[in-house]
């Protein structure tokens, strides 16, 4: 707790924090297990890889429930708005289909064409998959329940996710295939341009909390969040980090790179067995973790929803435990985002980045001017 | 966990997904078929090599994409400090604001954000 506190405004936080105490704090039953597993192994390589087995195999068994969720979401989602029912065969109300998906894709042979670059072509998926992986680190799951609560958290984020094109463009280029290369150069321009606005919206929570620790930011709203604590200038920054996070994980109606009447599944069109699978399945923790940063930086994380000094109503707020707050926040934009594909025809090359330089852009230079004002002359709650 | 988190992941990554693709080689059945390596299009062999030249609009956006970027870092260390030193802090990022933005207007006039 005290630790948490540090690097943001201590006194003013003590005193309106102390309500906190009440959401469950996973530190104590972390350092327990460390605790534990020194005293028995002993402070060396054997205590740090064992907790690296056991961080390892936590969040393998996290992900991948999660990855089947969100394609089963998805389906459902789709078949929702379109008035269908969507998976209901396999198990109950269809809920185990891409389990039988995944190992109908196992069982599938992973083909390389002859005149491919063989290296890079396996390379490929394995790289989108770790860069998805690394992202996770510094993500809040829960009150004190991080991997890796590094002092530059949000600044991290952004950095190891545009290595995730390095990977796409890899498995366009060693393809030796027309349409995966020109959805890996799309992919490229659009990952690339739609980053700028992501870094700005994200910019002008940061100026507001003057930390980049993602604990600081969640405790930083503590008597709010910041969409509704910062103003306009933060609904803005929320819609367009909405709107270019969807580009940059290439989901309708941004999904030129895979737009399949024009270039058949664009990057991917070569691969086939559990290679095609795992595009898939970086593609689904791509959309968890973007909609983990959305909901930590302007929807407060894990913390509970509280209003200014209404201490009974807080205190009721703090008995939904963090994690709950937290994957219902996350769900709650990725249904969002979901909706859009339903929603949204598909952009043009030429419509994207004219609604990237000349529209966004633009706007949130603009919006991070007024984010500065706000934050230094105290306006916000 | 400290910065060990970073092997620790990288090493989750590699395993799931070559343990995945490993998996799948020696459950899938396969066979040998000379069409089968062939690039997937419309059922004819491709003209031509398909290491194609592409636009050069994507290079043009590339570049200006270069210049907005060093500047988001640059952003970075100074949004964290902005509340500490205050509006001398704001007028700095004014000007830099305006330098940055009369270039993408420079940009935008020389025609370089149109596609084609």
């Amino acid at each position: 707790m005290v630790d948490l506190l540090k690097g943001y405004n201590v006194e003013k936080l003590k005193s309106e924090n102390l309500r906190l105490l009440l959401t469950y704090s996973f530190a104590s039953l972390s350092s327990h297990i460390h605790a534990w597993l020194i005293s028995s192994m002993g402070d060396g390589m054997a205590a740090l890889v064992s907790e690296m087995l056991i961080v390892g195999i936590c969040l393998i068994a996290f992900l991948v429930p999660l990855c089947f969720f969100l394609g089963y979401m998805e389906r459902k989602v789709a078949a929702f708005m379109q008035l269908r029912l969507g998976p209901n065969r396999v198990g109950p109300k269809g809920s185990l289909q891409i389990v039988a998906d995944t190992v109908k894709l196992l069982f599938k042979e992973g083909l390389t064409p002859t005149a491919s670059d063989k290296f890079l072509f396996n390379l490929a998926p394995i790289i989108v998959v770790v860069t998805s992986m690394l992202v996770m680190a510094p993500i809040a799951f829960a009150k004190d329940l991080q991997i890796w609560d590094l002092s530059i958290g949000v600044l991290y984020v952004t950095s190891i996710s545009s290595i995730a094109v390095i990977g796409i463009l890899m498995a366009g280029w060693s393809s030796y295939n027309k349409y995966s290369l020109l959805g890996a150069m799309r992919s490229g321009a659009q990952i690339v341009s739609y980053e700028l606005s992501i870094g700005l919206s994200i910019l002008s929570v940061i100026v507001l909390t003057g930390s980049l620790k993602m604990s600081d930011i969640v405790m930083s709203q503590s008597n709010g969040w910041w969409i509704f604590k910062g103003h306009l200038p933060m609904w803005i920054s929320f819609v367009i980090f909405i709107i270019a996070s969807t580009a940059e994980i290439n989901r309708a109606p941004f999904d030129l790179t895979e737009a399949e009447q024009e270039l058949t599944a664009g990057f991917h069109t070569e691969y086939s067995g559990m290679k095609f699978a795992m595009f898939l399945l970086s593609e689904y923790i791509n959309l968890f973790v973007v909609s983990a940063i959305a909901a930590t930086l302007f929807l407060g994380g894990w913390m509970p929803f509280h209003i200014g000094h209404w201490e009974l109503f807080n205190h009721i707020m703090d008995f939904i435990p963090s994690s709950i707050w937290f994957m219902g926040k996350t769900l709650f934009i990725i249904f969002i985002i979901m909706q859009f594909r339903w929603t949204f025809p598909r952009l043009r090359v030429d419509q994207l980045l004219t609604l990237e330089w000349k529209y966004l852009l633009p706007i949130s230079m603009v919006n991070i001017l007024l984010a500065t004002l706000i934050a230094i002359m105290g306006w916000h709650f | 966990m400290g910065s060990s988190a970073l092997i620790l992941l990288t090493i989750c990554g590699i395993a799931f997904a070559g343990g995945g693709i490993l998996l799948s080689r020696v459950l899938a059945k396969r066979s040998a078929n000379v069409v089968k390596g062939e690039p997937y299009e419309c059922g004819i062999p491709t003209t031509g090599t398909s290491w194609i030249q592409f636009h050069v609009g994507y290079y043009l956006f590339a570049l200006i994409f270069l210049v907005f970027d060093v500047e988001l870092v640059f952003m970075y260390p100074w949004a964290v400090v902005v509340q500490k030193i205050g509006m001398s802090a704001f007028i700095e990022i004014i000007i830099f604001m305006f330098i940055l933005f009369m270039g993408l207007l420079y940009a935008w006039k020389k025609g370089a954000l149109k596609w084609m």
